[in-house]
């Protein structure tokens, strides 16, 4: 009886310890992945099933909350300028030279036609705030060695319900993020390559979205050039900025 | 009574010259008549098989539900009222959940509605009663216009992602279950039933709709709650396209008359140059001015009676024919969007056959007046001797 009884208390004990680690990985993940703010310099490459283009752009964020972005190429995307703010997106257009809100179900819509929707860019809950997460094991992810952690929702608000992520165990950064629907069907993977020390900390370069359930080859995200807590005078984080 | 005389053997002394203007008026008659009939004829088919197959007698909508904005059907879903429910089960309504998918047929996107409907519903044409369970498998089914641009068939197997009340996403294999055809492409493009309950459970929307349709048997009674939308409104737009269609048609059609119209108006013109001598006689005679204008404006317009007899010889027997065989629409019809079956029947209703004859003679009595209104400045003298006035 007293063996039994301390199986279970060892087992309490063990699943105790692996919720505790999911959990201090993600907030490590957390830290290294957030900064106070960044400016990134970035190209988004769209793989269609024809052909792809390009767009660049340069990035001002604080947090997950603000962020305000600027399309410097193609031509004909060049000036379009996204602001979002605590849980809203204005988007101007400099052809229309209109400011735009994109709210409710406007933002499920893509971003440029891109694999990834306003809504998945306008995420900025902590991933440990939505899911519960465990370590299921550890493997080797191209050469790397890797925490493979289940996610799954504890909120209901939320696009995707289940998530694999694989987070390098040496650097903690994700390196692959797998979005599941409720159903258990693998909707979007995402790829973070290219990893390297930017300002004392680890940082992918290249991500790549893919969207499983079409064809194409997704959508690559190279960062050009990325600062990190930078003086961003406020101004920049205001509709007013927009039509600048 | 001389007047009509006269006119007759004047337009039948003419000879060829008559024939000639009858001819051409009567073809106008009956290329009006027929595309009107065609017109009529599209709009009772068009009507008749959007109510059977997707309005019903009229339908019951959420509030929020506004059939042209797809962002609308997040929020437009509500639980069906226990009054609703009764109307239900007298088979009096039938509830639609409406919601939006992706489907990813053989790796391509396609953006689709996904109808919940009742399997048992009697009320619309959608043959739902094959939407039976199939060992854990979604049944589906689709139209055949979305089949052949998602290049699926019977038997086959599509995902489909959709999100559900709070917008989670989800996905899952439906299986094509049959294929219909109808006339009515907004029951089937881009369109996917599956069974009501079913898209309730995926959805989380238990017990919810987002339309209610009603059966011909059903006044409308007001729901609670819901808001009631008649035929007349939800046909709003294919009248629009009809009506739209007939204002097209009457510039062909008033062109076609317009020429025979200046041939009958020549022909006056020409009538009275040439008659002087019979128009000074007749005032000779005892005829006022205005019985030599009523005896030529009488001669013109029956040219418009003679082309209504010459129309109907033959074409009585030209639309009894078409009637018969119907007129085939080319496919590419059916990509306007607009209910459009293979074969159009005309319809020849009383008013328009009545409102054709009075147009083409009122018409033609009016471009005979015109030209005879010179008898009133002629004088007799110089008329009676052939002196151009």
């Amino acid at each position: 009886m007293k063996k039994h009884s301390l199986i279970i208390i060892a087992f309490l004990f063990s699943i105790h310890g692996f919720a505790q680690d999911a959990k201090t990985i993600l907030d490590k993940v957390d830290r290294n992945m957030s900064s106070k703010n960044r400016i990134v310099e970035s190209s988004m490459i769209i793989h269609g099933k024809r052909s792809s283009r390009t767009l660049t752009s340069k990035t001002w964020s604080e947090g997950f909350e603000k962020s305000f972005s600027e399309y410097l190429s193609p031509a004909a995307d060049k000036g379009t300028k996204m602001l979002k703010l605590e849980g809203q997106l204005w988007i101007y257009s400099p052809s229309t030279d209109r400011i735009i809100q994109i709210s409710g179900h406007l933002l499920r819509q893509s971003v440029m036609g891109s694999d990834l929707s306003y809504e998945d860019m306008m995420e900025d809950r902590k991933l440990n705030d939505v899911y519960n997460a465990k370590v299921i094991r550890e493997e080797k992810l191209n050469g790397r060695n890797t925490f493979l952690m289940q996610l799954t929702a504890k909120v209901e608000n939320i696009a995707y319900y289940s998530q694999k992520i694989w987070i390098d165990t040496e650097r903690f950064i994700p390196l692959q993020q797998e979005l599941y629907a409720k159903s258990g069907q693998l909707l979007k993977r995402t790829e973070l390559k290219d990893v390297k020390q930017i300002q004392g900390r680890w940082f992918p370069t290249t991500i790549v979205y893919k969207d499983m359930l079409k064809q194409g080859n997704g959508t690559e995200f190279k960062i050009t050039a990325i600062l990190f807590d930078q003086k961003i005078p406020e101004y920049i984080f205001s509709k007013a900025a927009l039509k600048q | 009574m001389l007047a009509f005389k006269f006119a007759y053997k004047n337009l039948i002394g003419a000879g060829l010259r008559t024939w000639l203007n009858v001819s051409v008026l009567s073809f106008a008659f009956v290329v009006i008549v027929f595309y009107n009939g065609m017109l009529d004829g599209w709009n009772r088919q068009g009507r008749s098989d959007t109510v059977a197959w997707e309005t019903g007698n009229g339908q019951y909508w959420h509030p929020l539900y506004d059939r042209y904005d797809p962002f609308s059907l997040q929020d437009a879903h509500a639980a069906i009222t226990s009054e609703a429910e009764k109307l239900v089960k007298e088979n009096q309504l039938t509830p639609m959940l409406i919601t939006q998918a992706t489907a990813y047929p053989q790796g391509r996107m396609l953006n689709v509605m996904l109808r919940g409907i009742d399997p048992n519903q009697k009320i619309l044409l959608i043959p739902s009663a094959s939407l039976n369970p199939q060992n854990g498998e979604i049944p589906a089914l689709i139209g055949k216009r979305m089949a052949e641009s998602a290049h699926l068939k019977k038997g086959d197997h599509v995902l489909i992602r959709w999100r559900d009340i709070n917008g989670t996403f989800d996905a899952r294999e439906v299986l094509i279950i049959d294929i219909f055809k109808s006339n009515v492409p907004t029951v089937d493009v881009n369109q996917v039933y599956i069974p009501l309950t079913t898209l309730q459970e995926m959805t989380g929307m238990k017990k919810e709709a987002t339309l209610l349709v009603a059966a011909a048997t059903l006044n409308n009674t007001g729901i609670k709650g819901w808001a009631f939308k008649d035929t007349k409104f939800l046909l709003k737009d294919f009248d629009e396209m009809i009506n739209a269609k007939k204002g097209g048609s009457r510039i062909l059609y008033l062109l076609l008359l317009s020429i025979a119209l200046l041939a009958i108006f020549d022909t006056q013109v020409l009538s009275i140059f040439r008659r002087q001598k019979e128009i000074g006689t007749y005032i000779a005679l005892g005829m006022t001015r205005a019985q030599v204008i009523r005896l030529f404006t009488v001669e013109g317009s029956a040219h418009s009676i003679l082309a209504l007899i010459l129309g109907s010889l033959y074409g009585i027997p030209l639309m009894l024919f078409i009637n018969n065989y119907g007129i085939p629409m080319p496919k590419s019809a059916d990509q306007a969007g607009v209910a459009i079956s293979e074969k159009i029947i005309p319809f020849y209703s009383f008013g328009m056959l009545v409102s054709t004859i009075l147009l083409v003679v009122i018409s033609a009595t009016i471009v005979s007046y015109f030209p005879t209104r010179r008898i009133s400045k002629m004088k007799p003298t110089d008329a009676l001797k052939g002196k151009i006035q």
